[in-house]
C-alpha cells in the first residue's frame, strides 16, 4: 500500500502534465461561440435599411438553408470577407444580411464598390438584434436550415477555403 | 556594448551552472568515499561565481533601462525615454524577458547563498543541494537564451520607445514582482534540499533545520508580495475588491498555501525528527507550484486580466521543464522515500497532531485553489469553455480556512508528543469565550450573515488564543521565534477579521450624478463638487472633486481620476480612498453621460485595511521568527 501511496504524487503530476500539455498543442480558441448555435432562429424583425431590399425577420427563413451574415460598412474584415459572399452567392445559397449601426448611405456605397450578395438588409441600429442572435462582431455567419435553425456559427470574415466548408453544411441541412 | 556584455554573463553563468553540477556530482561521490573536501570548496565558489554573473546579467538589463538604449528591443517594447526614472528601472523586470533573467537571478543568487552560508550540512548532501540548484538554473537559463533573449537588438533603432503598461505604472506594482520572485525562487532551495536529501538518503533533522531559514525567507517574501499585490489590484483596479480569485493570484496563493504547510512541517522534523516524508513531499510541491505559477502566466494558457506573453513556443518550453524538474523529484520520491526510516511518532492530541491537522486542512485549500485554477484547463480539453469564479471558492476554501483558524488557536497551546484533551480544553475557555462572545453580538446587533459572524467570532478566539503562548512565562527570556508565532498568528486573526467586516458590512452605492447633486453611502454623504481636466507627466485625466461628511467627523476632499496614457493609449481609473479609522471610503469615477451627469461608484467598507495590516503582522511574526532560528543556529554553531 505504503509502495504505491508514494508513486500517487508522480501518477497525478503526469495526469496534470498530459492534460496541459494538449491544452498547449491544441490552440486556444479564444471566440466568443453563440449559446443559439443547434436553436431555432431567436424572434428577428428588423426594418429595411436599404428602400430597394426587404428587412429581415425570423419568419423568412422558412423552406431552404441560408445564411445570416452580420456586418457593417465600416468593418474592414467585412470588405475582404465580400467577394467569398459574392462567391456563395453565384452558388445558389441567399444571403440575407444584419446591418450593424449602419446608414443606409455608407451600405449603399459598400455595396457599390465590394459587390451585393445580399437578399435582404435588416437594419440593427442599436445591436440588438446581433446581441439577440448571440453574435460578438462582425463579421460573423450563421447557418440557417430550412426549419429556421442555427447549425453553424462562423465567427470572423469567411476565407476563400472556407466556401466550400459552407456549401457542404448547407447541402447537408437540405 | 552592454548588450552583448549582458549576454556574454548570461552564457558564462550557464557555463559555470553546468561545471557546478559536474563539480556536485564530484563531491557527492567523494563524500561517500571520505575524500572530495577540495571538490567541495571549488563548488562552493563556482556557485558564488554563478550567481554573480546572473546579477551582473540583470544589472546590466537595468543599465540598459535607465539609459532608455532605443536599440535593445525590450526596451523599444516596454520603456520610453519620458518615463519617470523608477519605471525606467521597474520597465526591466515589467515584461516576459526581463521578469525571467530576474527569475533566474533570484535562483542564482539563492544557491550562492546556499554555498555561502551553509555550513552544518554533511558535505554529501550541501553538495547534491547545489547540484540541483545548477540543474534547475540550466534549464532557465536555456529558455532565456533560445526562447526569451532579453539582450536582442533592433536595426534600425527606433526614436522612442512604445511605453510601459499604465496599469503597471505605479510603485506598488514596481516592487510587486520582484518580491513575489524572492518568495517562488527562494522555494528554489527547499526543492534543492529536498532533491539533495533524496539523493544522499539523509532526510532529517539536520537537513530541516538547515532547509528551515530559506523556507521562511521565502514565506516572508511571498507573504509581502500577496498582500500588497491585494492592495494594490484593490485601489489601482478601480473595482473594489480585494481578491479576485484570477489564475495569476492563485498562482502565487498555491506556493503561499504550501510553503505555509511546509514551514510548520519542516519545525516538526527539525525539533521532533517526525513527519520526514511529508516534508520532503511538501517541500517538492511548493516549489513546483512556483514554476506551475510561472507556468500559467507566462505561456498564456489560462485567460486572465494580467495575461501578457501569450506565446505557445515559450510556454511548450517551460512546461517541458517543469516536466522534467517536478517529474524527475516525484520520482526520485517514489524511488527513495521507501528507504528513508520513519522518524518520531507522537500522540493524536498533541503539538505534532495539531501541525499535521494544519498541514491536512492546507493542503485541502491548496487543492481546491489547483482544482478551481485548472478545471478551465480541462474542461477546455473537454470542448467546453467556461471559467471559475469567486462563488466556487468561496463556497469550498472559506469554510476548510475557518476550520485551519480553529486548528490555528489550538496548535500553539498543546505540548509536543503528547497532551490531553482536557488540558487543551481548559486553556481554550479564554478563546471561546470571547469568540463566542464577538459571534453573538455581531450576529444579534449588527444583522450579519452568520458566516462573516462566524468569522468574526473565530478571529477574536484567535486573537486571544494566539498570544497565550506568552502568558505566564518569562517574557525575557522568551525565544524570539516564539514571539514571530504569536506575532504571526495574531495577524492572521486580524486579517480575517478584516475579510469579514468587509464581506459583512460593507456597502456599494452606483449612481450617475450632475455638479451639485449628492449621493449617501454607508454612513457617508458624498457630494460632486467639480469635474475637471488635469494633465500629468505621461497622462491626462478627468478629475472629480468629491466632498464627503459625515456626522461628527471633518469633511473629506476626494479626488477620484479617470486617466488617459497617450503611450500605448490606454484608460485606468485611479479609485481615491479616504482611510479612516474605522474603514474606507473608496470612490471610482466613471464615464460621463455628455449631459452634465457623471458616473460614480462608491463604496463604504468597514475595517477593510485590517486585511492588509494582518498581512503585514503576518510577515513581520516571520521575521522575527527567521531571525530568532537564524540567531539560535549560530549560538549553536559556536558552542559546537
Amino acid at each position: 500500500m505504503r509502495r504505491l501511496a508514494v508513486w500517487a504524487p508522480l501518477a497525478l503530476f503526469a495526469l496534470i502534465f498530459a492534460l496541459v500539455a494538449s491544452g498547449l498543442i491544441k490552440p486556444a480558441d479564444h471566440l466568443v461561440h453563440s449559446a443559439m448555435v443547434g436553436k431555432p432562429l431567436p424572434a428577428l424583425a428588423m426594418k429595411p435599411l436599404l428602400p430597394t431590399k426587404p428587412g429581415v425577420a425570423t419568419a423568412d427563413f422558412r423552406g431552404k438553408p441560408r445564411l445570416l451574415n452580420v456586418f457593417g460598412s465600416w468593418c474592414i474584415p467585412c470588405i475582404a470577407e465580400a467577394p467569398q459572399l459574392m462567391a456563395l452567392k453565384r452558388a445558389g445559397v441567399e444571403i440575407n444580411a444584419i446591418a450593424i449601426r449602419d446608414t443606409p448611405d455608407a451600405v449603399q456605397a459598400f455595396l457599390a464598390r465590394n459587390g451585393d450578395p445580399y437578399a435582404r438588409i435588416g437594419d440593427d441600429p442599436t445591436g440588438h438584434a446581433q446581441i439577440a442572435l448571440g453574435s460578438s462582431g462582425v463579421p460573423e455567419t450563421f447557418l440557417i436550415d430550412g426549419q429556421g435553425r442555427i447549425i453553424d456559427q462562423h465567427i470572423g470574415d469567411i476565407r476563400a477555403d472556407d466556401v466550400p466548408e459552407i456549401l457542404r453544411k448547407l447541402e447537408a441541412a437540405k | 556594448m552592454i548588450a552583448e556584455a549582458g549576454l556574454a554573463a548570461l552564457w558564462l553563468a550557464t557555463g559555470f551552472a553546468l561545471m557546478q553540477v559536474m563539480l556536485a556530482w564530484g563531491a557527492a561521490k567523494g563524500a561517500v568515499q571520505g575524500t572530495g573536501e577540495v571538490v567541495l570548496k571549488a563548488l562552493r565558489r563556482v556557485a558564488i561565481l554563478q550567481g554573480l554573473l546572473a546579477l551582473t546579467a540583470f544589472g546590466l538589463l537595468i543599465a540598459l533601462f535607465v539609459q532608455s538604449d532605443m536599440s535593445v528591443k525590450l526596451v523599444v517594447e516596454n520603456s520610453h525615454s519620458m518615463k519617470p526614472l523608477i519605471y525606467k528601472i521597474a520597465g526591466a523586470w515589467g515584461n516576459h524577458e526581463g521578469s525571467m533573467l530576474l527569475w533566474v537571478t533570484v535562483l542564482a543568487s539563492a544557491g550562492a547563498g546556499v554555498a555561502l552560508f551553509e555550513k552544518r550540512l554533511p558535505q554529501g548532501t550541501l553538495a547534491a543541494t547545489l547540484g540541483a540548484q545548477a540543474a534547475i538554473a540550466i534549464g532557465f537559463y536555456a529558455f532565456l537564451a533560445f526562447a526569451s533573449n532579453p539582450f536582442v537588438r533592433v536595426s534600425p533603432a527606433p526614436l522612442d520607445g512604445r511605453g510601459l503598461n499604465p496599469l503597471l505604472q505605479d510603485p506598488g506594482l514596481a516592487f510587486h514582482p520582484p518580491t513575489l520572485y524572492l518568495g517562488y525562487v527562494g522555494l528554489s532551495v527547499a526543492f534543492s534540499f529536498a532533491v539533495g536529501a533524496l539523493l544522499m538518503r539523509d532526510v532529517g533533522p539536520a537537513f530541516a533545520r538547515a532547509m528551515r531559514p530559506w523556507v521562511l525567507g521565502a514565506w516572508i517574501f511571498l507573504t509581502i508580495g500577496i498582500t500588497a499585490g491585494s492592495y494594490w489590484a484593490y485601489y489601482e483596479l478601480g473595482w473594489g475588491g480585494w481578491w479576485f480569485w484570477d489564475p495569476v493570484e492563485n498562482a502565487s496563493l498555491m506556493p503561499w498555501l504550501a510553503a505555509t504547510a511546509l514551514l510548520h512541517s519542516v519545525t516538526v522534523l527539525a525539533t521532533r525528527d517526525g513527519l520526514r516524508a511529508w516534508t520532503v513531499m511538501l517541500a517538492v510541491v511548493a516549489f513546483s507550484m512556483s514554476m506551475i505559477g510561472t507556468f500559467l502566466v507566462r505561456s498564456g494558457i489560462l485567460v486572465s486580466v494580467h495575461a501578457f506573453a501569450v506565446d505557445p513556443t515559450r510556454g511548450g518550453f517551460i512546461l517541458a521543464l517543469l516536466g522534467i524538474y517536478i517529474g524527475g523529484a516525484l520520482a526520485l520520491f517514489g524511488a527513495r522515500i521507501g528507504t528513508v526510516k520513519q522518524g518520531a511518532t507522537f500522540e493524536l492530541v498533541s503539538r505534532e497532531g495539531a501541525l499535521v491537522l494544519n498541514n491536512l486542512l492546507l493542503t485541502v485549500i491548496l487543492g481546491v485553489v489547483f482544482i478551481g485554477t485548472l478545471y478551465p484547463l480541462v474542461a477546455q480539453a473537454a470542448g467546453v469553455q467556461l471559467s471559475i469564479g469567486a462563488p466556487f471558492f468561496e463556497k469550498s476554501a472559506v469554510p476548510v480556512g475557518l476550520a485551519l483558524v480553529a486548528a490555528t488557536a489550538c496548535g500553539p497551546l498543546l505540548k509536543w508528543r503528547r497532551d490531553q484533551w482536557n488540558t487543551l480544553f481548559g486553556k481554550l475557555l479564554a478563546p471561546v469565550g470571547v469568540g463566542g462572545i464577538a459571534f453573538a453580538l455581531v450576529f444579534a446587533l449588527g444583522g450579519a450573515r452568520w458566516m462573516p459572524a462566524l468569522a468574526l467570532g473565530l478571529a477574536a478566539g484567535l486573537a486571544v488564543a494566539s498570544v497565550l503562548p506568552l502568558v505566564r512565562r518569562n517574557l525575557r527570556r522568551t525565544p524570539l521565534h516564539i514571539y514571530g508565532m504569536v506575532v504571526a498568528h495574531l495577524g492572521i486573526a486580524v486579517s480575517i477579521a478584516g475579510m469579514a467586516a468587509d464581506s459583512a458590512f460593507k456597502t456599494e452605492r452606483l449612481a450617475a450624478i450632475s455638479v451639485g447633486q449628492n449621493v449617501t453611502v454607508g454612513p457617508y454623504r458624498v457630494e460632486l463638487l467639480e469635474v475637471r481636466p488635469v494633465v500629468g507627466d505621461n497622462w491626462s485625466a478627468v478629475e472629480a472633486h468629491l466632498k464627503a461628511s459625515r456626522t461628527g467627523d471633518e469633511p473629506l476632499d476626494l479626488f477620484p481620476q479617470q486617466r488617459f496614457f497617450a503611450n500605448p493609449p490606454t484608460n485606468t481609473n485611479e479609485a481615491a480612498i479616504a482611510t479612516l479609522f474605522d474603514g474606507q471610503l473608496y470612490t471610482v469615477i466613471g464615464q460621463g453621460d455628455g449631459q452634465g451627469r457623471w458616473q460614480l461608484r462608491l463604496w463604504w467598507k468597514p475595517f477593510v485595511t485590517l486585511i492588509w495590516l494582518g498581512g503585514a503582522l503576518i510577515a513581520l511574526g516571520g521575521l522575527l521568527a527567521l531571525v530568532g532560528r537564524v540567531r539560535r543556529e549560530r549560538r549553536a554553531e559556536t558552542e559546537e
